[in-house]
């Protein structure tokens, strides 16, 4: 392999671990956008994620078509955490709007270990097989391996931010997404149900996550109900580079963040990935907690 | 059409208000004068539904208002544009008018209160696609009063919409006012501009540290001497 072709190589990898940790960012920004939460219980959404897929890829692949398998366990996936997502906004994150970050911030602790350790009473405590009945597909492009697999993630990432795009720049639910984020005061008086309207965000959030487990577990054939804490942990740094609230910030982010990893992975060592995520989360802390895209803090005030 | 009976609301565990009464007949316009502190804000926020009542009681067009959302109110004919503007300055001057009709799933009669909008500030229709940012603290406030407008309202709550602008604006705040209320438009005005307000208003109310002090029709206010020795400067 030529160091050209390595580079291209660690391209395609990393793009597709970027549109992963992009999805799953994708609804840490919206929530903080919306009500300036930060949903640490959002990581955990994912791994029920792919859990709800697992159940349904391993019920479907029998009976239906590959791609239909994989549309159902998709769906069904996306649909079980909205929710998921509603509830944890309706029944935990609501009753305590008005009360310290603090109290949200241990809230959301509570809930990953209730998430986390149903998920292992369900399913078990080791790594679970996750059957991906796509069809093992490669194209060699200038020595270059991509897979079907790799298309189809980068596909269904692309298609959904895009579809995410148009709901929130050119719908009337997004233009109302966009005025809660700014002023959710004012948003009651025009006659807006922000409650609503906070609650579908979760939903939307959750459901890109589903789209996150679902990809993740067939990319790399295992999950663990652990998953949730450190994905979790890299999609929300993804969301800060980007610039938290920000929603193509998160697309960027995501994408960039994966890149490093891939890069990192390919070029220094595979068993350090994990930490180059954290080495980014803790610099930007220190450096630039906007974000690349970050908004002008000034003006939320 | 907008009783308020004895109301008690305020902040933390501070009433600002002790037993505000006040009403507002159908065509009306109403002031609500008063120094900066004595309470006009916090008791336009607890007839929208903002504030909590802690004792007391709102009446509009026959409903209890406590029990209703703020949604529900701008359904059934309440605006309020609070004080400060509060439009949204990173969506466009159009999109914060057609968030004023949320509530309103008529596309059609929404397009034309937007053409009326635009024909009562023929400035905004220039900046239609323009950040609601970008305007000038003038046009913010007519983009304001456009917004609350949009959701076809019976009763308009106005707070200190004269505030901070130019004498010129100011003077053209008073005619909107006037000319909406001569269209059916019943208004609650909140202004420190005593002398103004009760130009254009019927009646009045002042109110002082949270208590109604003094109510009359705004002719005998504007020659009530408490009145223009506290507020009219003479
Ligand atoms: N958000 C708030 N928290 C605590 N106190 C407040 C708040 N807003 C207003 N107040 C107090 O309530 C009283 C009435 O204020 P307000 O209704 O804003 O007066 P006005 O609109 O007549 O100037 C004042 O003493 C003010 O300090
Ligand atoms: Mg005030």
């Amino acid at each position: 392999m030529t160091g050209t072709q390595l580079f291209l190589q660690q391209l395609a990898n990393g793009l597709t671990l970027g549109a992963i940790y992009a999805l799953i960012a994708l609804g840490y920004t919206m929530i903080y956008g919306v009500i300036q939460l930060i949903n640490f219980a959002h990581g955990e959404v994912f791994m029920v994620g792919s859990y709800l897929a697992l159940t349904l890829m391993l019920a479907l692949t029998a009976l239906v078509p590959w791609p239909v398998a994989l549309l159902g366990a998709l769906l069904g996936a996306m649909l079980g955490c909205s929710v998921l997502g509603w509830g944890i906004e309706r029944w935990a994150y609501r009753p305590i709007r008005q009360a310290p970050r603090l109290n949200a911030l241990i809230t959301a602790i509570g809930l990953s270990f209730v998430l986390q350790n149903a998920i292992m009473l369900l399913y078990g405590p080791t790594d679970r097989q996750f059957p991906n009945p796509v069809p093992l597909v490669r194209w060699e492009i200038g020595g270059v391996t991509v897979t079907l697999m790799q298309v189809l993630v980068w596909g269904v990432a692309a298609a959904l931010m895009c579809g995410l795009q148009w709901l929130v720049m050119g719908t009337k639910l997004g233009m109302a997404m966009r005025a809660t984020a700014q002023d959710l005061k004012i948003c009651r008086l025009l006659g807006i149900p922000v409650h609503r309207l906070i609650g579908v965000t979760f939903a939307l959030g959750s459901a890109l996550a589903a789209v996150g487990g679902t990809l993740f577990g067939m990319t790399y054939g295992t999950i663990n109900f652990h998953d949730g804490y450190v994905v979790g942990l890299k999609a929300f740094t993804a969301a800060v580079l980007g610039g938290i609230g920000n929603i193509p910030g998160a697309m960027v982010g995501g994408v960039l963040l994966g890149l490093l990893e891939g890069f990192g992975a390919g070029y220094l060592s595979s068993q350090w990935k994990n930490v180059f995520a954290f080495v980014v989360l803790v610099l930007l802390l220190l450096g630039k907690p906007t974000g690349l895209l970050g908004e002008r803090v000034a003006d939320r005030a | 059409m907008l009783q308020v009976s004895h109301v008690v609301a305020g902040y933390g565990a501070i009433d600002c208000l002790h037993g505000v009464s006040l009403e507002v007949h159908p065509g009306e316009i109403v002031a609500l004068l008063g120094a900066n502190g004595a309470g006009k804000t916090t008791t336009l926020m607890a007839i929208s539904g903002l504030l909590p009542c802690r004792a007391g009681r709102i009446t509009f067009d026959g409903m209890d208002l406590p029990d209703e959302s703020p949604e529900s109110l701008v359904r059934r004919g309440l605006s309020h544009v609070p004080e400060g503007r509060r439009i949204l300055g990173r969506l466009t001057v159009e999109e914060n008018l057609r968030l004023g009709a949320y509530t309103r799933a008529d596309a059609v009669q929404v397009h034309q209160d937007l053409q009326r909008a635009y024909a009562l500030f023929p400035i905004l229709a220039s900046r239609r696609r323009q950040l609601a940012g970008t305007l000038s603290g003038g046009e913010q406030q007519m983009l304001a009063i456009a917004r609350g407008l949009m959701s076809r309202p019976k009763l308009l709550l106005l707070d200190e919409p004269s505030l901070g602008l130019a004498p010129k604006m100011i003077q053209l705040m008073f005619e909107t006012i006037q000319r909406l209320n001569r269209e059916g438009l019943t208004i609650l005005l909140v202004e420190q501009n005593a002398y103004q307000a009760l130009h254009v208003a019927h009646r009045g109310y002042v109110l002082e540290t949270g208590r109604v002090v003094l109510e009359d029709t705004a002719a005998h206010l504007t020659t009530n001497p408490r009145i223009t020795a506290a507020y009219l400067g003479s």
